[in-house]
Parts: structure tokens; C-alpha cells; sequence
């Protein structure tokens, strides 16, 4: 298991989930994905494709103008 | 044991794509959404960007609806590819820059390759016959089926009982007697169908879910091309549409500005690649210029870069400019009044 980071400031929504889709592709189960984005729909659009794709959300908070998001890559089906 | 088939979904957010998608998984499909990003999409963009839109939901559509069905959704990035159908269409424009009809083949031959790769059966679509002006009419169904290359592998269950039989009809895949015979641009019986199928709430986008639709930004649009000699463009170039006041005072150049905090914030992030400025004797908007300047030319942009501040009644404004490779240097102007800015610079 190892941990990541994706980069997906001045990205819009939907990319920051396009991005953080793609990259958790290439991932393993078990891995984890720390995605730093700087719109704001991401904190609501990154936890609904996780609970729709069967990832796991583990953090999100906003530090200076950057939300992070981390997330737990879920079994693949 | 019979086999489970497979059906993938375009799911634009709307109330449509979500009712034919239920209307499969009531039928036991096993159904996935798709969702394309062109770049054009209005769908969260422009809510994210201005700090005055902050209290709207901020939820992505597509993604709300796969949950309510319960489906997963993958989201495409056609961005690059899409370019073709907005430069190039063969069925031309609709009132304004947008190709609806090459946009619906273009999204069902993109769900077409994508069945094939992941071995689905049949793909959806919410369509119903003359819901649209350009591409949802019985004359344009089948163009769809043709040039997507899908044939009939597209089903459209709100409109079904209109149209042939598809593959997954006659295999007996999907009961035809359960699909629906939707037509027209009325909701009532959309709305109806809702109610039954238990969903309270759905969106109901006004006037589309693209940016190709609004004739403002097609304008824009239409500029761009038209100074730049070429019908082109960069995914920042039509980010940058959706953003600020464009005002075009020569043909060489225009000015981008932010017209709030969000948007200053918005803008800031491209301050490496634009020649900008910024009021420094008075709080005022960042300003990006697009194109060549001279020194005419930026004392005039930065003349109004300082109508659009605070000073805009002053004497005299101080003006940082910031041009590419350059050192930043000051400029003292006096702002231009309402009356020298002719309307027709407004975009």
C-alpha cells in the first residue's frame, strides 16, 4: 500500500474528478490518494464519486486557498 | 441462467438521462452512466468561480444522479477531440455556436467505443422526440443511430414506442411494452414519471447545460476566432470566456476584467501568461490583456483597467503593469469616462 498526491489547483470541477478517476485507475486497493485542488465544488464532488465508485474518503480540509482531499482506493469489482 | 445485460447511460444531470436510466434498471439492466466534459459544459464551472455564487449548491449534476440511481458514473475528458465537432460541424449550428446535432452523434459514437471496450451491451440515452430544435427531432434520430455508428444498439426509452425496434427490444433484452412514447418539449409527463418512480428532487436546467447555447458566450467565442484569423482554441480560452468583462478596443487586443474576488482569484492564476495590470493608488479588478500592445495601446488598457476601479472619478490613477519578460513598471493615467468607451467594445 502507498500513499500519492495529485495536483488539481486551478483545475474547475469536473476535472479535479476526472483527475483524481484517471490517477485512482493506476492505483492498487488499499492505496491512498491525496488530491489538492482549489475549487470548491471539488469538496462536494470528489466524496460523491467516491460513494458512487466504492472509494473511500478519508479526509478533507481547506488549508490557506488549497482543499485536500484524501482518499482510500476501494476493491475493484 | 439467463445473462445480466449491460447498458451504459449518457447522463448529462438532467431529469431525462435519469428517468430512461431508471427506467432500465427497473427492467433489471445492469446500467453505468457516462458523462462527457467538452470544456463547454456550464455544470459547475461558473459557480465556482464567482465568490457572489458561493452560497448556490455547487454539486456536479451527473454525479447527484448516478447516486440517486445508484449507478456508477465515469466521467470523460473529450476536451482535444470535442474540438472537431464545435470547429468543424457537418450539420451546422444551431441560433447560436452550438452543434447540437454533431454533439449528440459525436457523445454516442464516444458511448459506442466505449461499450465495445468494456463489453456492455447496448447504450441509453434520456432523448425524446421534439424536445429540441436540432437534435431531438424524428428526422435526426436516425442520423444519430447512423453517423454515431451505434445503430441499434441505441435505445431511447422515454421515446421508444415512436421509433423501430432496437437490438435490445427484439432480443427481448428490454419489454418494448414497458418502454415510453414521449414527445414534444412539454415536462408534465416527465414529471409524472418522476413522481412515479419516487424522485423529489431533479434538475432542471434552463436553457441547457452549455455554454455553446448562450449567445453571449458565442459571441465571445466568435471574436476570438475572428482576431485571431483561425477557429481555434485552447481549453484556457474558453475558460477565460466564461470569466470577467471582455471589452475589445482595437483589434489587436482585448482586455479581461475580473468583475469580483472570485474572478480576481480566478484571473490571478493566469498572470504568467497574459501581459496584466492591477490599480495600485485605488483597490481595483486585475486586468488581463490578450494580444499585442504598444505603448498606445497600454495606456489605453490601463485607462480602463482604472475606469473599472475605484478611482474611476479621480484625477489621476496609478496603474502596475506587468508585461510578459518584462520588469513591472508604473503608469499614472487619468481613467476613461462611460462616454469614451463606445458600447461596441463591450463582447
Amino acid at each position: 500500500m502507498s500513499h500519492h498526491q495529485l495536483d488539481a489547483r486551478r483545475l474547475l470541477c469536473p476535472m479535479p474528478v476526472i483527475k483524481t478517476q484517471n490517477r485512482v485507475q493506476e492505483l492498487q486497493p488499499g492505496d491512498t490518494l491525496e488530491v489538492i485542488c482549489t475549487d470548491p465544488g471539488a469538496l462536494h464532488d470528489i466524496p460523491a464519486w467516491c460513494r458512487i465508485s466504492g472509494h473511500e474518503l478519508l479526509a478533507s480540509r481547506e488549508q490557506d486557498h488549497d482543499i485536500i482531499i484524501t482518499v482510500r482506493v476501494g476493491n475493484r469489482d | 441462467m439467463t445473462t445480466q445485460r449491460k447498458a451504459v447511460s449518457l447522463i448529462s444531470g438532467g431529469l431525462d438521462s435519469m428517468l430512461a436510466t431508471q427506467a432500465m434498471l427497473d427492467q433489471g439492466i445492469h446500467v453505468e452512466g457516462i458523462n462527457f466534459f467538452t470544456g463547454f459544459c456550464v455544470e459547475g464551472h461558473t459557480h465556482a468561480i464567482r465568490k457572489k455564487d458561493k452560497a448556490k449548491p455547487k454539486r456536479n449534476n451527473a454525479l447527484w444522479v448516478a447516486e440517486q440511481l445508484g449507478i456508477k458514473l465515469h466521467i470523460v475528458d473529450v476536451i482535444d477531440e470535442y474540438k472537431d465537432v464545435v470547429i468543424n460541424p457537418k450539420h451546422g449550428y444551431g441560433s447560436n455556436l452550438n452543434p447540437c446535432l454533431d454533439c449528440k452523434c459525436f457523445m454516442v459514437r464516444k458511448a459506442h467505443e466505449w461499450i465495445k471496450e468494456h463489453d456492455f451491451d447496448f447504450i441509453i440515452t434520456g432523448e425524446v422526440i421534439g424536445q429540441r430544435p436540432m437534435s431531438q427531432r424524428r428526422d435526426t434520430m436516425p442520423v444519430i443511430q447512423r453517423e454515431s455508428g451505434a445503430e441499434d444498439l441505441l435505445l431511447r426509452p422515454l421515446c421508444a414506442k415512436f421509433l423501430p425496434e432496437t437490438l435490445p427490444e427484439r432480443e427481448g433484452w428490454v419489454n418494448r411494452e414497458r418502454l415510453y412514447d414521449f414527445t414534444g418539449r412539454g415536462r408534465k409527463p416527465q414529471i409524472a414519471l418522476a413522481a412515479a418512480m419516487g424522485f423529489e428532487d431533479f434538475a432542471q436546467p434552463a436553457g441547457g447545460c452549455c455554454f455553446l447555447t448562450d449567445a453571449a458566450y458565442s459571441n465571445k467565442l466568435a471574436d476570438l476566432w475572428h482576431f485571431r484569423g483561425e477557429r481555434e482554441y485552447e481549453i484556457d480560452d474558453i475558460m477565460l470566456l466564461k470569466v470577467g468583462r471582455h471589452l475589445r478596443p482595437r483589434p489587436h487586443f482585448k482586455i479581461i476584467v475580473g468583475r469580483e474576488e472570485g474572478e480576481n482569484r480566478f484571473l490571478e492564476g493566469y498572470r504568467k501568461q497574459f501581459t496584466h495590470m492591477i490599480t495600485t493608488s485605488h483597490p481595483g479588478p486585475l486586468v488581463l490583456l490578450d494580444g499585442t500592445a504598444n505603448d498606445d495601446d497600454l495606456q489605453l488598457a490601463a485607462r480602463l483597467a482604472a475606469r473599472f476601479s475605484q478611482g474611476k472619478n479621480a484625477d489621476s490613477v496609478r496603474v502596475e503593469l506587468h508585461e510578459r519578460g518584462k520588469a513591472p513598471r508604473e503608469l499614472d493615467v487619468t481613467p476613461l469616462t462611460s462616454d469614451e468607451i463606445p458600447e461596441g467594445w463591450y463582447l
